[in-house]
């Protein structure tokens, strides 16, 4: 197979509060052999709240980072749900509407830069799955994480709107029973563990003006992995991660029981499974501790 | 000639049953029965009640996914039974089926609930047209056709109540107005002939109950059967909450205008800087978690903030492009 080369689209989070997502991303990256050129470049993308301020400028300043993976003539992967909606939109939005299109590509111009169309944007958990392939993932696995319970927990960003997600990636989800995330912890020999919230919201996006909904979602969702004796949950996005591994003191207090689980990255699972080292994946850098390993 | 042909499957429903006058907890009713790719979920209600259980109760009235009557859940997943196909739910979810009303929480007789907090969010939103016409005008009221296109998707709502129940939100929170009023409250924001927009948009923005309480899970979007879109208006009448000027400053709308602040400083986000924008002296209450964050390396101290490359570009185009102020 030809070796995999990807620009990568870091986010923001990546590369401060789960500075492990960044580095296992790479660790992983490393031992499958898949090129990543970083997009020093790229801005936030707005995270689904400048959209909600600006659209117009949204698009333009996601189109400039698209433009960017474009210069490189390669498709954008990011580590993020949310960068990866916002990404995935903006390009179907330009690539639908040509006046659109024109009045973006507009405005990239003034500083040299054209939003083209030709690069595609996908998240590195399906370029793992669609790309690299799951089977081949297998035979690279040396340490099975056969000992453990892992439950998926897959955040809102990847699956919905589900229209999106399946016109963007060759997995194709059913937001209502996804199995990427459940396919990948079997690759990695792992068991994984079925709950009702794996498809649910974790509250990230209203943490700061509605805390207590955003406690609640927390909480039912480690609850119920807990509830299937799951030992961890692992999630594609930083954003889940950061939302149930921080706030599980907050979350417990709102659902009125303690409930806390060591929340992976499913870089870091990959990782784990492909015999990479605690520091290359950066397991010490959670609040609810891994200590299995 | 058509080459069509129907095939036959044995499917297993497992469904919901409950009687609020009798029951002190819902059962679940198992029934096999051969489906024909012709069916859609309906029919299979109707073989339920007409030739098996005629004590089995739902709603349903035109049978043609205009009246929103009929919306039910077959394994979790928000469904028109007048609409939806066997075999699309089948291929789908396997043959083996669990039918539930919309809400388990608000049944009153197996598949039918008590919409009643639906209609109470609905009716708040003033969801009609307010515009001072004159009984006796000279000339008609002209809407062009790209005005028209801007209301046009969501003037679809049939009031199923399919996005309602399957918001989270609403489940926490009984104050939450919820996808369908807010898809409802846009139809006439959007609406050129409406005169209460700063009005209806003042109500909107309230705490607790709504706009800026949406968790942007989607779950409203991939509910709909008619493809209104919800959360894409939640979003909308958010920009028109500040391109109208009514956005007033809080938590949720600082949070907001902190990403562009902040992108035109770092390209990227200074996530701890937005917090603080956001949130004021109040970002006290951080400081538990904010310490075991920064005991475990997940805090990046204010100076030393990643900086996008080609930074003076991003400026730029924040200049030239932005559209709205706050
Ligand atoms: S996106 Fe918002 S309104 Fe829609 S279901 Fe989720 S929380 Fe409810
Ligand atoms: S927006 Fe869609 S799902 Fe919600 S009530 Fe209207 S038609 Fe039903
Ligand atoms: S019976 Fe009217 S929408 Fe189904």
């Amino acid at each position: 197979m030809e070796k995999l080369k990807y620009a990568l689209f870091t986010g923001c989070t990546a590369k401060q509060s789960t500075p492990e997502q960044l580095m296992s991303t790479y660790a992983v990256a490393n031992k499958l052999e898949i090129e990543l050129i970083e997009l020093t470049e790229a801005s936030c993308c707005g995270a689904s709240h400048l959209q909600d301020y600006d659209d117009f400028l949204s698009l333009v300043l996601n189109a400039r980072n698209i433009a960017y993976a474009e210069k490189h003539g390669l498709t954008m992967v990011t580590i993020c749900n949310t960068c990866q909606l916002n990404t995935a939109m903006t390009k179907h939005r330009l690539d639908n509407n040509a006046e659109l299109k024109a009045e973006v590509n507009e405005k990239l111009n003034e500083v040299g830069l054209e939003y083209k169309g030709t690069s595609l944007v996908t998240h590195f958990l399906y370029a793992i799955i669609d790309d690299f392939g799951l089977d081949k993932l297998k035979e690279m696995v040396v340490k099975p994480l056969s000992q453990f319970n892992i439950a998926p927990f897959y955040g809102c960003h990847n699956i919905r709107p589900s229209e999106l997600q399946n016109e963007t990636h060759r997995t194709k989800e059913n937001p209502y029973n996804p199995t990427s995330l459940d396919d990948l912890i079997i690759a990695c020999g792992g068991k994984n563990v079925d709950y009702e919230q794996k498809n649910k919201c974790c509250g990230f996006h209203v943490e700061l003006q509605a805390p207590h909904t955003a406690a609640v979602l927390t909480g039912n969702a480690i609850a119920g992995a807990v509830d299937q004796n799951a030992d961890w949950m692992v999630t594609p996005c930083p954003l889940c991660h950061l939302k149930l591994d921080t706030q599980a003191d907050h979350a417990s207090k709102a659902i009125g029981r303690d409930v806390e689980l060591p929340v992976l990255h499913m870089q870091q699972m990959v990782g784990l499974a492909l015999g990479c080292s605690t520091e290359e994946l950066g397991l010490k850098h959670h609040i609810a501790e891994v200590n299995f390993i | 000639m058509s080459t069509h042909s129907i095939t036959t499957q044995k499917v297993n429903f497992k469904v919901f049953r409950f009687n609020a006058g009798d029951d002190y907890l819902p059962y679940y009713e198992d029934y096999s029965m051969e489906v024909t790719s012709e069916e859609v979920v309906l029919d299979i209600l109707n073989r339920i009640k007409w030739d098996l259980d005629g004590s089995f109760s739902y709603r349903r009235s035109c049978r043609h996914g205009i009246c929103g009557a009929c919306a039910i859940k077959v394994n979790g997943r928000a469904t028109l039974a007048c609409k939806e196909s066997m075999s699309t739910i089948i291929n789908i979810f396997g043959t083996d089926l669990t039918i539930e009303p919309l809400s388990i929480k608000r049944a009153v007789k197996d598949l039918i609930i008590d919409k009643g907090d639906f209609w109470e969010k609905h009716d708040a939103i003033h969801p009609f047209l307010i515009s001072n016409i004159d009984e006796h005008p000279d000339m008609e009221c002209a809407v062009t056709p790209a005005q028209a296109d801007e209301l046009n998707d969501a003037d679809l709502c049939i009031q199923c109540g399919a996005c309602h129940y399957a918001c989270p939100v609403v489940e926490i929170n009984e104050d939450f107005f919820g996808p369908a009023a807010f898809a409802k409250a846009y139809r006439f924001e959007a609406d050129v002939r409406d005169d209460a927009h700063v009005t209806r948009l003042t109500e909107l923005h309230e705490e607790k109950q709504g706009l800026w309480d949406c968790v942007k899970c989607f779950e409203c979007a991939e509910a709909c059967p008619k493809d209104v879109n919800p959360i894409d208006k939640i979003t909308k009448l958010h920009q028109m909450l500040f391109k109208e000027g009514v956005a007033t400053s809080n938590v949720a709308t600082r949070h907001a205008v902190g990403f562009k602040h902040s992108i035109a400083k770092h390209g990227v986000l200074d996530e701890g800087g937005l917090v603080l924008y956001s949130e004021g002296p109040a970002i006290v209450k951080h400081i538990p978690v904010a310490l075991k964050m920064l005991r475990k390396g997940k805090i990046v101290m204010p100076w030393a903030i990643p900086k996008s490359d080609n930074l003076d570009e991003i400026q730029k185009l924040i200049k030239s492009s932005s559209t709205v102020k706050f």
